[in-house]
């Protein structure tokens, strides 16, 4: 366990150091709403109808810009050959990188969602049911992601082979998550199952990916 | 604490081959490295020394043959006892030189003690608060070096641990390197240079004729 | 476990190529009289639909070639965990070759589906359930060749990609409960039922005549293409014994 405190703390503290990277995805989260909203217009029963769908496809956009450097950092310094070293297991560690690009990543979009809300006008009930999908559904996202880093941080230059990989496996995420905004039970359910699943399928693939791009 | 028990460290291979990428690179490579001993692998460049100390760390997988740490083969039960240093310090630039070693010492379970211990080891004491990412190469080098230092590890893998540091630092990694061995650990060092640790022998590493 | 590697290693795909040059024209043949036997029943030996008319001629088409965009990548994730388990060298080559092959049958059925829709919706594409997960399929498949594309090291890019085609398997079931359950929401009355008409047994004829033609194409096209990815690793392993150097280490 000490590995994953350890390397989930250094994430965090170096997200916090480098200057922005967390006010960078939110930057792009909000630039994305607001070119949403512009490109359908000012029509406010239209917007406001749309606005949660429109806020979970970009916190999707926004987490898919941000995976490339999950582990790209560790490679280029060669942080990624002491992790392997001292992690016992690695799927560990990889839960660790996962856990904290969700806290970097996620969370601070989950935090600007509400203002996005206000922008586009969701009525006052969607609020509190947006935020709740949000916070079951992104660990899913933060997971699938972090597994898509791992399978590329052999390449340069991988985020869009990291889009196209992780896409298709965001689809679900996606639908449920985008129900679970309107309210609906079941689809929140199902994202939760979908965060479960990809909570244990993702270190399982990530820890393999990782080990077979050492080689 | 400080100078926590290291226990006694060996490496055995025999017969070892490593492959990358479908080509062979090393073959037959059989080598003892007894506890309390520092065996320096020279070659040119490109003869496999890095491959060679991977592959012992458990980081590539052998092709064939045996490599073992204390008597011990599998490659996570290697991993355990060996620490590898490589070309890359593993030094995280946004981080302070301080923030690093604790880093690495939270990540090896180790004492507190050892931090303070590597710091003075390396002469690191005027740089503990600055960013990893404003020192010189040689500093980030030195700052690097204290991870084995700091794991604790019986058998230590240093590549070219030497690289762009400057003659009194040559001196510290020496004296790190005679400490840890005087304690019954034991290192192997790949050096293209002319780093003499005094004691040590060498092996070389060159295409097979 | 390595020395029996190298051993399946050479041997395998000459044995291989043994049974696969005379096999590649025989099942082509295969293909080529039941694909020109289905043609023949679903163009003029078959009932129009009273609803549909001429135009459900083009299920003949689509049909199977959904069915074979399901098997492909199914074949593809077999193959993979063949590779990755029991680490058979003729495994991760079929793997490898099945995709493209697979993506090809999954762009028919899209493209199909599509001109099927034209008539059928008034729309060249609806957002039906079936055609959005062939769709999100179809990008399943790109991805896994994307990675063989983008990863310089083959050996590396074998084992990714098998990864790669597991993960999407076991996502598969999923992602097609996901787009069932969001077309249920959205699916206004009045469209077109995929599950369609029954099918007549002057219909199933043609059908099941096209996808047997399409199974024995997939067939040929991956031994064609596995023999060329053997004969090329062949020439690469040539090559590489030609460029290797062996260094071994001795005392000073």
């Amino acid at each position: 366990m000490s590995s994953f405190a350890a390397i989930f703390g250094r994430d965090i503290l170096l997200a916090l150091r480098a200057s922005g990277g967390a006010v960078q995805g939110v930057l792009f989260f909000v630039i994305a709403a607001l070119i949403f909203a512009i490109a359908i217009g000012p029509e406010i029963a239209m917007l406001s109808r749309l606005a949660a769908p429109i806020v979970w496809a970009c916190a999707l956009l926004a987490t898919l810009v941000s995976l490339e450097r999950i582990f790209q950092s560790d490679v280029e310094d060669g942080s990624l050959d002491v992790i392997v070293e001292t992690a016992d297991p690695l799927e560990l560690a990889f839960l660790a990188k996962a856990a904290a690009h969700w806290a970097t990543t996620a969370l601070p979009l989950i935090l600007a969602a509400p203002l996005l809300g206000l922008l586009l006008n969701l009525p006052a009930a969607g609020f509190a049911p947006l935020i709740v999908s949000l916070l079951v559904g992104a660990p899913a996202l933060s997971l699938l992601g972090a597994l898509g880093s791992a399978l590329t941080l052999s390449v340069r230059r991988a985020g869009l082979l990291i889009t196209v990989l992780i896409a298709p496996l965001y689809a679900p995420v996606l639908i449920f998550g985008v129900g679970a905004a309107a309210g609906d039970e079941a689809a929140l359910m199902f994202l939760g199952a979908m965060t479960m699943f990809s909570a244990i399928i993702a270190p399982l693939a990530g820890a393999a990916a990782i080990r077979f791009n050492l080689d | 604490m400080s100078g926590a028990p290291i226990h006694d460290g060996r490496l055995d291979l025999h017969d070892v081959a490593v492959m990358r990428g479908g080509r062979k690179i090393l073959a037959g490579v059989s080598l003892s490295v007894e506890p309390g001993e520092s065996v320096l692998v020279r070659g040119p460049n490109g003869a496999g020394k890095t491959t060679l100390l991977r592959a012992v760390a458990g980081l590539l997988p052998l092709a064939s043959g045996k490599a073992a740490a204390n008597g011990e083969e599998k490659p996570d039960e290697r991993r355990l006892r060996i620490i590898y240093c490589g070309h890359a310090d593993a030094v995280k630039t946004p981080l302070t030189v301080t923030e690093n070693l604790r880093f690495w010492a939270k990540l090896y379970s180790a004492p507190v003690s050892r931090i303070e211990a590597s710091i003075s080891a390396l002469g690191l004491e005027h740089l503990t608060a600055r960013r990893a990412g404003d020192l010189s190469a040689g500093q980030k080098r030195r700052l690097g070096l204290a991870r084995p230092m700091i794991s604790g590890k019986p058998v230590w893998l240093l590549d070219e641990p030497a690289a762009s540091i400057d003659a009194a630092s040559v001196a510290r990694l020496t004296r790190m390197l005679e400490d840890h061995c005087a304690k019954g650990g034991c290192a192997l060092i790949a050096t293209h240079d002319r780093l003499d640790i005094p004691g040590a022998r060498s092996v070389i590493v060159e295409e097979a004729p | 476990m390595l020395p029996l590697a190298f051993i399946t290693d050479y041997a395998n795909p000459e044995k291989f190529e043994r049974i696969a040059r005379p096999l590649t024209p025989v099942l082509a043949a295969f293909a080529v009289l039941a694909g020109a036997a289905g043609l023949y029943f679903a163009l003029f030996n078959s009932p129009a639909d009273y609803q549909q008319g001429e135009s459900v001629r083009i299920m003949y088409v689509h049909v199977p070639a959904a069915w074979m965009a399901l098997f492909c990548y199914t074949a593809m994730a077999a193959a993979s965990v063949a590779g990755f388990i029991w680490k058979h060298p003729l495994a991760d080559t079929a793997a490898k070759a099945t995709a493209p092959i697979g993506a090809i049958f999954t762009a028919l059925a899209l493209i199909t589906g599509s001109l099927w829709g034209k008539p059928m919706w008034g729309t060249w594409w609806a957002w039906d359930a079936r055609l959005t997960s062939v769709l999100i399929l179809f990008f399943l498949y790109l991805g896994y060749i994307a990675v063989w594309e983008a990863v310089e090291d083959k050996i590396r890019a074998a084992k990714l990609a098998a990864i790669v085609a597991i993960v999407g398997f076991v996502n598969v079931p999923i992602i097609k409960f996901s787009v069932d359950w969001w077309n249920s929401l959205h699916q206004p009355a009045s469209v077109f039922r995929a599950d369609g008409p029954t099918i007549h047994a002057s219909m199933l004829t043609p059908l099941l005549l096209m996808g047997v033609a399409y199974t024995f194409t997939y067939a040929a096209l991956l031994l064609v293409s596995m023999r060329a990815e053997l004969a090329a690793r062949r020439l690469a392993r040539l090559d590489r014994l030609q460029t290797e150097r062996i260094s071994g280490v001795r005392e000073e």
